[in-house]
């Protein structure tokens, strides 16, 4: 499992730098990892962040844009405006969860 | 007498109530199942319907003779699950009491949830689908009419039924217009939710430059916000205008799924991916469809996924561990023209990949790899589905995935 270090941290992330340890975020971080893939985060990027962390925590797998549209209250539309182009990838990426599995 | 009562007679509904019809005797053992429609539809046959393969009659059939003697086939329409109670409510006001309760109801394509798919103007136009009956019988005029422009193959939104259907039905499109002598005068482009022809890797390659070599147009991350008349617009603003769509719409599950508050957003059932138990309560099963395991929604995943239920339904039932635990078995042939097909075999665990099915270097199928015997094999699988599959009747295929006669490619790093 790659180490890497970001913001003087060691953090434990899989071969495309997704986090692998759910505690191992902060929001400190997510600053970090937004500004990699060229986002600035505002509180609207925060407002699903959160939605996905506390959705992770109780089902164990990361939200679908569906599911953070249906039951996050954020319309699709924004999140392809908040995280562009991919925003299910970016948002686990920048939430700490694991990559989006697109259902086979 | 204790009541199993299962919601539908799809293909895994059907599997399980004449599986378990065998398993658990008649003086002990109630089984119900309810189901809506009059007629049974061999789906995988909905591919071949649009370019005039297969009849009517081989992928139809009443439902009634499919279900075992001994098993009470109950018409109806179901309002909804009333869990806390043990009971199910159908729309007439009839109660349903049950000891344990199977949901297979499956998923249903559903053009309304996309703006301007089924109310603007050209649902069955220049709008088809072909995931049903009425809609694959309807696409097979158009085609039959259609002599050049752009043809777009377009998925919603993941998961749905098969996700393999809508690359077959773009190699037998390129198929059937060279043989028309019009494929010059076609162009195909291919827009899906994901980012590659496939979610797994080496299949996604494999079937990526099959696209290539057909001179499909791939338009990846493509999630459809709406369609304005003829023209398909995603949510970050690109716009594929077409002559013909033929679109996979939105799956959901059953809405009285969702009336009675068991359903997740897209109205599946989540259920632990092992057992296919719900979570939510214990004397509540979801197979096929209805589910939410992180699977191939397909016809073989439920044969596999019925076959570990049914041993472990016994088990459960005698107030025993279940043992079983189901691996995402998946195994599915993929049509890819001119007489061929590819088949491939994976799991949860395993994606799919190249070698020799079900005997190690013998086959006779190949993994992931075009040849006429795998064509064959699809072919024959239609015979094997209503004879030995829907019956409950053995078939020689381990339930689960099998890592023989498989082999990793090596990395091109």
């Amino acid at each position: 499992m790659p180490v890497t270090t970001i913001a003087g941290r060691e953090i434990h992330v899989d071969d495309e730098g997704f986090l692998t340890s759910y505690d191992e975020w902060t929001p400190d971080l997510a600053e970090q990892l937004a500004t990699q893939i060229g986002i600035d985060l505002t509180d609207a990027h925060f407002k699903a962040l959160a939605f996905l962390r506390a959705d992770y925590a109780t089902q164990g797998e990361t939200a679908t844009l569906r599911r953070v549209s249906t039951l996050g209250g954020i319309p699709t539309k924004e999140l392809f405006t908040l995280f562009p182009k991919k925003p299910a990838k970016k948002m686990a990426y920048i939430a700490g969860l694991p990559k989006p599995h697109g259902c086979v | 007498m204790r009541r199993l009562l299962v919601l539908g007679a799809g293909t895994a509904g059907t599997m399980v109530v004449n599986k378990l019809r065998r398993r658990l005797p008649a003086s002990e053992w109630r089984i119900s199942v309810v189901e809506a429609g009059e007629k049974h539809f061999y789906q995988p046959g909905f591919l071949f319907l649009p370019f005039g393969g297969y009849t009517t009659e081989q992928v139809v059939k009443p439902v009634a003779p499919l279900v075992a003697a001994g098993v009470d086939l109950i018409r109806g329409e179901v309002d909804r699950v009333d869990a806390g109670q043990n009971r199910v409510l159908l729309s007439g006001g009839r109660s349903l009491p049950y000891d344990y309760l199977v949901i297979a109801t499956g998923v249903t394509p559903r053009p309304d949830q996309t703006p301007g798919m089924l109310d603007g103007g050209q649902w069955r136009k220049t709008i088809f689908d072909f995931y049903t009956y009425d809609g694959a019988m309807a696409l097979a005029k158009a085609l039959d009419a259609f002599d050049g422009g752009r043809l777009v193959v377009h998925i919603t939104d993941m998961p749905i039924k098969c996700p393999v259907a809508p690359l077959e039905f773009t190699f037998l499109a390129d198929a059937y217009f060279r043989q028309r002598g019009l494929r010059d005068r076609v162009e195909l482009v291919y827009a899906t939710p994901l980012p590659g022809a496939f979610t797994k890797p080496i299949a996604s390659a494999r079937l990526g430059s099959m696209l290539d070599d057909r001179k499909v147009t791939v338009e990846p991350d493509f999630l459809v916000e709406r369609i304005d008349d003829t023209t398909l617009v995603s949510y970050d603003e690109r716009e594929i205008p077409f002559d013909l769509l033929v679109t996979v719409p939105l799956n959901v599950g059953a809405d009285y799924v969702a009336r009675s508050g068991l359903g997740n957003e897209l109205n599946l059932v989540p259920v632990d991916r092992h057992t296919m138990l719900a979570k939510a309560y214990d004397n509540i099963f979801a197979l096929g469809d209805a589910n939410d395991i992180p699977t191939s929604k397909a016809g073989s995943v439920a044969h596999f996924a019925v076959e570990v239920f049914a041993d472990n339904f016994v088990e459960y039932a005698a107030g025993k561990p279940m043992t079983g635990s189901f691996d995402g078995h998946a195994n599915c042939f993929v049509e890819s023209g001119n007489g061929k097909a590819l088949l491939i075999d994976f799991n949860y665990d395993t994606e799919p990949l190249p070698g020799s099915y079900p005997v190690p270097f013998a086959g006779p199928f190949r993994l992931l790899d075009e040849a006429a015997v795998n064509h064959w094999g699809k072919l024959a699988f239609r015979w094997m589905y209503w004879n030995l599959l829907l019956p409950g009747r053995p078939i020689p295929l381990p339930a689960h995935m099998s890592m023989a006669g498989k082999h990793i490619p090596k990395s091109e790093e």
